[in-house]
Formats: C-alpha cells, structure tokens, sequence
C-alpha cells in the first residue's frame, strides 16, 4: 500500500479551494511521512493547506486532487534561548508558539499557521523594526514536488553557505512543494511598549523618522485620519521617546493601540489589496480617494477594493509611485474577471524556476503569478 | 579562431580595444582575489562602463560557450573572484557611478563597482548610511557584496547584505537585462532578488543596485572590556545576549590576536588582557544610556580587569582600529596564515574554542581568534611559515578541521566570506546530496549552461534537465596553482 492509499481519506465538503473542490486529503505527521506521500501522489495536483485561514488568496487552481493539510506538521521542535533561534513545525499556529522571554515577529491572521506564513509572505505593523518572513526565516526544510527533502540554511543567524532557498519559498504560495520545518531568529521580548496616536497626515511619517526614535512600527489609516507610532524599549526609554514624539506630532501616549491596528480593511467576502510603494509615495497613496491603512514606516500598505475599476485605480496609482498593488483576496464572482498580480517583471525567470521544482505544474497550479 | 579570439574581437568592437585586456603580463594582476593561494590567468579581462557592456560581454560569452567569471575590488576571501582559465573576467570596479542617494524613499541607486563606505559617505549629508560593514568596506565593492552577501561587526543588530538590498538589475548568464526589487518592498512573485544575493557570481551579475538606507543613531555608545581570557569574554557576551540587549557589535579577540593587532596599529588596548571585547550599542539616547550601563556591569560581573568607554569618535575608531585591522595585523607576527571563517551557535563558544586550542596543539600551529562574538562567528587565523617544510599542511589541515568542528555544533562553514573556490569541498558536510541537488535547480533555472562562475560553492555541478551532453567539468579550477 502506498503512502497515498495509507494518509488519503476522501475530501469532505469544506476541502474546497477558492472554489474547486478536492478528491482527496492527506495529513502527514512528519517530514518522513510528508516526503512519501507527496513521492506517491505523483500523477495529482496538489494544494498545500495549513489553518486555511488565507485559502482564498491567489488565483483558484486550475485542477485539485489532493489537499496536503500541515497541521499535524506542529510543534516547537527547539528553542535554543541563548542562540536566539527557534525551529518550528511548519502546521504550527503563530498563536502557539510560546517563547517566553524571546518573540518570534510575524504577523498573520488570527490562527495562522508557521508554513502559511511563510509560503504567504504576510506581515504586520512590526516590520518596520524587525522585518518580514525573508528576514526572520534563517534556515527551512522542504519536500520537492517530486518528494525529495531539501533543506538550505541552518540554524545559525550569520550563514552564508549555498543558495538561500528560504527566501525563494517565502511568498511562494506553495508552487514549489511543501515546507515542513522552519528554523527564525528571535528577538528578546521587549520590556515596555507605549503608542503615539494622532490625527495628523502620513507625510508626518517623515518627521517621526527624523526624531530618530527608533520606532517598532508606524502606521496610518486614512479612513480616521489617524498616524499611531509604536515604540519598544526599557520602561523609562519607552517613557521619554513616546512623550517627545507625542509633542512633535500633536498625539497622546497611548497603552493600546488604535482599534484599525494591524487589521485587514476589507471585510470577509471583499476584495482585499496589498499595495507597497516607495516611501515617499506613502503620503499621495493615503492622500487619494480610496481608503488604504498599513505601514507608513515601509511603504506597505493594505486596502479594500469594491470592483475591477478600484483595484485598477490603486495599481495604477501605485505603479506611477514607483511600486506595486496585487489582489491579496477576491470573491469568487469577481476571480474571473480581476488579474490578481498584475504586472510582474522578471516572470521569464521565475517560469524556469518552477520549471525546475515542478516540471509537471503540480502544487498550486494556476494559483501565483503569470499562471504559475 | 578561438572561442576566446571570437570573444576578443566582439569585444574589442562593443567596449573599445582599451577594455579588453588578453596580454598574458597585464592579465596576471587579476589572476586571483583576496585568497591569494589561488592563482589562475584568465583568457580575457572585460572592463564594461555600463549595463549594455556588460550585457555584451555576457552575449559574446553564450555565443561561444566560455565561461565568466565577475569581479568587483577581488577583496574576497574564498576564492569567489578566482578567475577562469579559460574565460572571461568581468571587472566592474568601473561601474562606480552613485545613480542617486534618495533619503525621501531611504534608499540608494548605486553601480556594482561602487566602494562600499561611499555609500555611507554619500548618505551622511542626509542623516543616513549603509549598515553592512564589512572590514573591507574602504575597498571592497557593493557587486561584490551582493554576490557574496557580505555581512560585518555590526549585522548582529542591522542583518547582512541581503537584508539591505530591494532592488536590482542583472545582467543573466543568457545575456539579459532584467530587474528583481526595486525601492519598492515584497515585489510579486518568487524573491528571485532574495535567491541572487548571496549567489556569488553564479547566477549573472548585478550591475545596479538599489540599497536601504539607515537612519543615523541618535546616539553611539563604544566599550572596550579586557578580560584574563576568551572564557570569561564569552561568558560576558552569555550574559549580555541573555539580558535582551541586542547591542550594534560584540566583537572578540583573544591574546595572540590582540599582540598582532599592537604590533600593526599600535590600539593601545590594556595590557595584561587574555581576551577582549568591543561591545557597541546604538539607538535612541533614551534607551542606549541605561542599557550600556547594565552592559558595563555584566562584563564587570563576568571578570573584566579593565573597561574602558569612548569618550568620542576618536577613541571610538581607535577601539575599532585594532579589530577592523586584525587579519593583516597577523602578517606581523607570523609570515604567512590562514584566515578561516566558520560559524557555531554562539552558546558554544567556550566548547569550540576550547577544541580550536586543542587542534592548533596537536597540529603544531598558532590560532589567532577574532570574531564577532554575539553571532557565533568565528575567524581563526592560523599562523604558519610556508618557509618550514610540511607547515603549511598542517596550518591547511588545523583550518580544515576547525571547520569540521563548526560544523559539529551545528554551525556553518562560512558566515561571511563564502564558498567560492576554497569551500565547495566542504557543502556536501554541511548539506545533503539533495539539498545540493534543489539548490542548483535554481542554478539550472537562470543558467543551465553553467557558464556563470563555474566551480564555485558547488562540487559537483548539476546537469540541467532539457541540456544532457553539455556537462562541463567537476571542478572546473583544478587548474588552479594552490600554494
């Protein structure tokens, strides 16, 4: 009996994705298992799903046999404190993940897995200061789509020994196979934590820049006008730079952050954006007609689009910034008719790439850019 | 006519007679890097001024079938830039032009063969600069960064290369002209600018490249702390890491170390030290005050005899001039060594060096240690006269197995030089036959010819799918004298 027949029960009616149902779901409890299932089911077309709670981002798949579900990929295989490192199972929820005195920084959705994370490429407010996922991840093990296991990295911060496939995986979408373990760099869990919230413009984003406050995170939401800081630190440190910055914007310290922090502005059936420019494209981008809120500290950005001719007006606008806007999520009506990524330089290489992992477009068909 | 007198005459034609160079006397000063036991005379050498002389370089190259090998200042220190004796050497240290420093976006648009502390230099006017220091930064260049990833004293707080660069141009080993990034973060699609950077030449050349800036610190705290020896120095580093500071730099020298760096650069450090550390912070005032106060007890509490604080920039630099001078320091007292460049985690430092003093016994050889100390990265340097036969073996076998026990701890075989040349021999210890294997899928992905800085990090190269026939050979620098 393979290891299809063996981990395979037949799909029930929620394995659906964006819309395309699946034959077939299969849990594997460990890279081993993983690796022998994914060999057997050679001949299907797979999508990897971890928590489910971005399932309906990117493009539906052009075919679906099989639902590799991670969650039994879970647990905290180490955390070596005094290294500053993790290594986490990739069916892991963010949620669960207890450090004690350390923090590993991603954001996600409430119950987002370590695996969707990565092969999503989310974040939150706090990039600003400790970066994203390809900052983070320091080393990661994956199955090939032709069930191979490959890891690169390790898990030592400062490593500059072969190609950093961590990096081509994040933001992949699981085009490329399936990441089962996650090595990241942790951060010491900061003592204080105070908010700036004002109403003031996001070109005051510059400003608080040059007050050289070392800020975790700046965020602004054009809906409430509103520019909130957060600053990390020693208690009294935290004290001195969020009451300096309160009196150089015009804002008051804060224990909690405004409620629109760090949460997705499009409601649970909307079209919902990415959008990232330039940081000196923040204030025009804030300054337009459609509402947008994320990280004026990055030039990272999120908004809700109500049709085809707003997100068409938002990428437009932010192409001319000099960035990019891609449909993170969209409702199945209007799937069909939106392109999701718009336009990508350097698709030519990026086909070869998937060429190489997943000559048979297997994982994810259809799902990331250009139809990969 | 040769492929490489077709190349010459193609050349000649594109970048004028004067950027090309085939005289075997002019040829011989590129003949090796900052590893210079490695030594080969390429063919040609090509000094293209920009994107499109690049791009016809690479075109001529393709159209023959001769390999290319890219080089930026040949500061490496793995034999990246070694060239090919057959092939192409692409020079770009004359692409040095600032494109623009825009602190509005914080960002920098600058060419591959632009010093790396210019940068910085261009940027300060405006409250900004580079983070990734590397200890060549006044000669090394940021192409050769990129393709090596290059990290510093100071990426224990503010990361490495790859994490400064969002942008890039790129000339691919097909000859193309394409972008990944630009000022702009998490561009879509896969981070092909994530897969270059660190890839040392062997997926294409950059030709510009986009870089984050940093803002200035309000504020810069420096402090030297001497202890009787490295157990000590380590423990203070434990404790540090331990009490959530996350300083700029920790950097550590032990004694052999610390009587190079005197006897080059005069640094004054106090005397009597077994080992010392460099511990920088920077930040906020605010919060750089109390912290570097907490740093100052727990190297107090761990042993040191003597700590001193900068009192400027003046005495800051002269703390630094000891360590950033540390590897040529060791020419004074030794004729000849090794510069080693291995990682383990950081809470095995007392262990591994430890094993280090052991191997340098039982090879009859002296180590050196300096390293940034809050990452775990150490650079042994091993001492030996070439003059003295059979040395030289045993400093080459104790740098060996220096790597090994890196390896042991679960580190890496390198942290900040690369593979290059001089360590494609050691990856299959530190990764599998298939990570290997998946690693060069992307390698196929961008140059399935294998035309772009062949024998580099890899051993055995792979053949690319859709190409069977055209393998080129295992170790395509075995023509390389070594000595």
């Amino acid at each position: 009996m393979s290891a299809l027949d063996e981990l395979a029960r037949p799909a029930g009616d929620d394995d659906v994705v964006g819309g395309v149902p699946a034959r077939l779901v299969a849990a594997p409890a460990d890279t081993a298992e993983a690796a022998a299932l994914i060999a057997a089911a050679r001949e299907l077309t797979v999508v990897i799903r971890g928590a489910a709670t971005k399932i309906d981002w990117g493009v539906p798949p052009r075919s679906l046999d099989l639902i590799i579900d991670t969650r039994r990929l879970s647990g905290v295989v180490e955390h070596a404190a005094g290294d500053l490192i993790t290594i986490v199972r990739a069916g892991t929820p963010l949620s669960g993940i207890s450090l004690g005195s350390q923090v590993l920084a991603l954001d996600g959705p409430a119950g987002a897995t370590v695996g969707g994370t990565v092969a999503a490429n989310t974040s939150g407010p706090r990039r600003l200061h400790y970066g994203s996922v390809r900052d983070l991840l320091i080393g990661i093990t994956v199955v090939r789509p032709d069930g191979k296991v490959a890891k690169s990295g390790g898990r030592v911060v400062k490593n500059v020994a072969g190609y950093d496939l961590g990096k081509l995986y994040t933001g992949s979408y699981g085009t490329l196979g399936l990441i089962t373990e996650c090595v990241f760099r942790l951060h010491p869990r900061p003592r204080a934590a105070a908010y700036v919230r004002a109403q003031a413009p996001a070109s005051d984003a510059a400003r608080v820049r040059e007050a050289r406050a070392a800020p975790a995170a700046i965020e602004v939401d054009s809906a409430s006008g509103e520019l909130a800081v957060l600053l990390e630190g020693t208690p009294e440190g935290v004290r001195e730079r969020s009451s300096a910055l309160a009196k150089l914007i015009g804002g008051e310290v804060a224990e909690e952050p405004p409620p629109w922090w760090g949460v997705d502005p499009w409601p649970a059936d909307g079209i919902g954006m990415k959008l990232s420019v330039p940081l000196s494209g923040v204030p025009s981008l804030v300054a337009g007609d459609d509402p947008v809120r994320g990280s004026a500290g990055t030039g990272v950005l999120y908004a809700a689009a109500d049709g085809i001719t707003q997100v068409e007006r938002l990428r437009g606008l932010c192409t001319r910034l000099g960035g990019h806007a891609v449909v993170l999520t969209a409702p199945a009506s209007s799937r069909d008719i939106l392109d999701m990524w718009g336009p990508v330089p350097g698709l030519a290489l990026m086909r070869r790439v998937k060429d190489q992992f997943d000559p048979a477009r297997r994982f994810a068909p259809g799902r990331f850019v250009g139809g990969i | 006519m040769s492929a490489i007198q077709q190349v010459a005459g193609k050349l000649r034609a594109a970048l004028g007679p004067a950027r090309v160079i085939t005289d075997r006397q002019e040829l011989r000063t590129y003949e090796c890097d900052g590893l210079a036991h490695y030594k080969v005379i390429p063919a040609l050498v090509a000094l293209p001024q920009d994107t499109g002389q690049v791009a016809a370089v690479v075109r001529a190259c393709v159209d023959a079938g001769v390999p290319f090998v890219a080089r930026g200042s040949g500061t490496g220190l793995s034999g990246g830039a070694l060239p090919h004796a057959d092939g192409v050497l692409i020079v770009t240290a004359q692409m040095r032009r600032i494109v623009e420093v825009a602190p509005g976006d914080e960002r920098a648009v600058v060419e591959p063969g632009v010093i790396n502390l210019q940068v910085t230099r261009a940027a300060t006017p405006y409250g900004y600069y580079y983070a990734p220091d590397p200890s060549s930064q006044q000669i090394c260049s940021i192409g050769g960064n990129v393709a090596e990833n290059s990290g510093g004293a100071h990426c224990l707080k503010y990361g490495f290369t790859t994490n400064h660069v969002t942008g890039l141009e790129v000339v691919t080993p097909d000859g193309e002209v394409t972008r990944f990034g630009g000022r702009a973060l998490d561009p879509p699609g896969y981070d092909l600018l994530g897969a270059f950077v660190g890839s040392e030449g062997t997926l294409g050349v950059a030709t510009e490249v986009t870089v984050k800036l940093t803002k200035l610190p309000e504020s810069v705290r420096t402090l030297l702390a001497a202890f009787h020896g490295t157990d000590q120095a380590g423990a203070a580093t434990s404790a540090i890491i331990g009490a959530g500071v996350v300083p700029a730099a920790i950097e550590m020298m032990d004694a052999l170390a610390i009587e190079a760096a005197e006897a080059a650069v005069a640094c004054g450090y106090p005397a009597g030290a077994g080992a010392v550390l460099i511990v920088e912070l920077d930040g906020p005032a605010a919060e750089v005050g109390a912290q570097f106060d907490e740093v100052t007890r727990l190297c107090e509490a761990n042993g040191a005899f003597e700590i001193r604080i900068a009192a400027d920039d003046a005495e800051r630099a002269l703390f630094w001039k000891g360590r950033k001078s540390a590897f040529a320091a060791v020419g004074q007292i030794s004729p000849d060594y090794i510069v080693q460049d291995g990682v383990i985690p950081r809470t095995a430092l007392p262990e591994v060096l430890r094993r280090i003093e052991e191997l340098a016994a039982a090879h009859g050889v002296r180590v050196a240690n300096v390293f940034h100390a809050g990452d775990g990265n150490l650079h042994p340097l091993v001492l030996f006269d070439d003059a003295v036969e059979g040395e030289a073996e045993r400093a080459e076998a104790a740098s060996g197995a220096i790597i090994d026990v890196c390896i042991e701890y679960g580190g890496s075989i390198t942290g900040e030089h690369g593979v290059g040349a001089d360590k494609a021999r050691f990856m299959p210890r530190m990764f599998t036959d298939d990570d290997l294997d998946t690693m060069q899928l992307v390698r196929c992905a961008f140059d399935p010819d294998g035309l772009a800085n062949p024998g580099k990090i890899f051993p055995t190269p792979r053949l690319c799918g859709e190409r069977p026939g055209r393998h080129r050979g295992a170790m395509e620098h075995q023509g390389a004298e070594v000595f």
